[in-house]
């Protein structure tokens, strides 16, 4: 078997982008300021985050509106939730082999 | 380099956020007493009522007749309300002492979706006291309530489901003892609040805040 290690994602190794995937994988779609208040980091540190992640091509963006307001939804991608179960299972396997 | 405890830290990070963002956790159980406790208080009032009511028409069929179902509504209301600001200032507290945002997301979820079976079965009492069925009230008004627990639960603590089957139960059962509502209201509102309120203090709040973050038992 290879090095458990190669099979974490870099991706994740920010808290704050492990953060929105875990919270983007049990909600169908979730917007801006209920994204900051759930992770608790600045507007400009959670834009950059997300931008990384939509540049993985793991987080897809939705600009919508409600009345005029702006209203930005995140949602996870399918190659998104493949990448987060890999990390998770490469997290298992981490913890069984030190085990 | 990722040690174990790193990678049991990462996935304990995981699983609390996954929590935080779909179940609204900071349910705080003295808001089940208060409300129990108001319950309780209010039905005593009413019960009183009636029975001064009967004692001054049996005696003097003369004596100005006093509007018994204003006072009782009004007895409901205030026990409504009152019970309705306790449950809320206790949430409060507690959101206030893990510092999570009182109307985040999942609190928002819980609201909407116990306002779903409240609503409907709001209007649904409202007809049967404007068509004269007073007695299907006490029962409507549990099974509807109990209703709304269930449909919440899947955003909050899971003990409110639990909750929620019990007050249906005890509408349900009711339905076949109509005119004993009072006593069905005790039981439903009144204890059956205080026990859930008592368990969920034992359950999450006892300890302190650390049990706070984590909902499912590990």
């Amino acid at each position: 078997m290879t090095n458990p290690i190669e099979n974490l994602n870099k991706v994740f190794d920010s808290r704050v982008r492990l953060g929105i995937m875990s919270t983007l994988m049990v909600n169908n779609e979730i917007n801006f300021n209920d994204l900051k208040e759930l992770i608790d980091v600045t507007d400009g540190n959670l834009a950059s985050h997300i931008k990384s992640l939509e540049e993985a091509g793991y987080v897809k963006v939705n600009k919508g509106f409600i009345g005029r307001k702006t209203n930005t939804t995140y949602a996870v991608t399918k190659t998104g939730q493949k990448a987060f179960q890999q990390h998770l299972q490469a997290l298992e396997i981490m913890i069984k082999k030190i085990k | 380099m990722n040690t174990e405890n790193e990678s049991l830290q990462e996935l304990r990070h995981i699983k609390q956020m996954m929590e935080r963002s779909t179940r609204f956790s900071s349910l705080s159980g003295f808001s089940g007493i208060a409300a129990g406790i108001c319950a309780l208080g209010g039905i005593w009032l009413v019960v009183k009522k009636i029975n001064l009511w009967r004692e001054i028409n049996l005696e003097h069929l003369d004596a100005p007749k006093d509007n018994l179902a204003t006072d009782l509504l009004l007895i409901a209301i205030s026990t409504f309300v009152a019970a309705a600001i306790f449950s809320f200032l206790f949430v409060y507290l507690r959101c206030k002492k893990l510092n999570i945002p009182l109307m985040g997301m999942s609190a928002r979820r819980v609201v909407i979706n116990m306002a779903i079976p409240l609503l409907a079965g709001s209007l649904f009492i409202l007809r049967l006291a404007t068509t004269g069925n007073y007695l299907m009230i006490p029962p409507a008004c549990l099974i509807f309530y109990g209703l709304a627990l269930v449909n919440a639960s899947k955003y909050t603590l899971e003990e409110i489901r639990y909750l929620g089957l019990l007050e249906i139960i005890i509408g349900v059962i009711n339905l076949w003892l109509l005119g004993h509502g009072l006593t069905f209201w005790a039981v439903g509102f009144g204890l059956l609040h205080i026990l859930y309120g008592i368990i969920i203090w034992w359950k999450y709040e006892k300890n302190g805040i650390q049990k706070a973050g984590t909902i499912t038992n590990d």
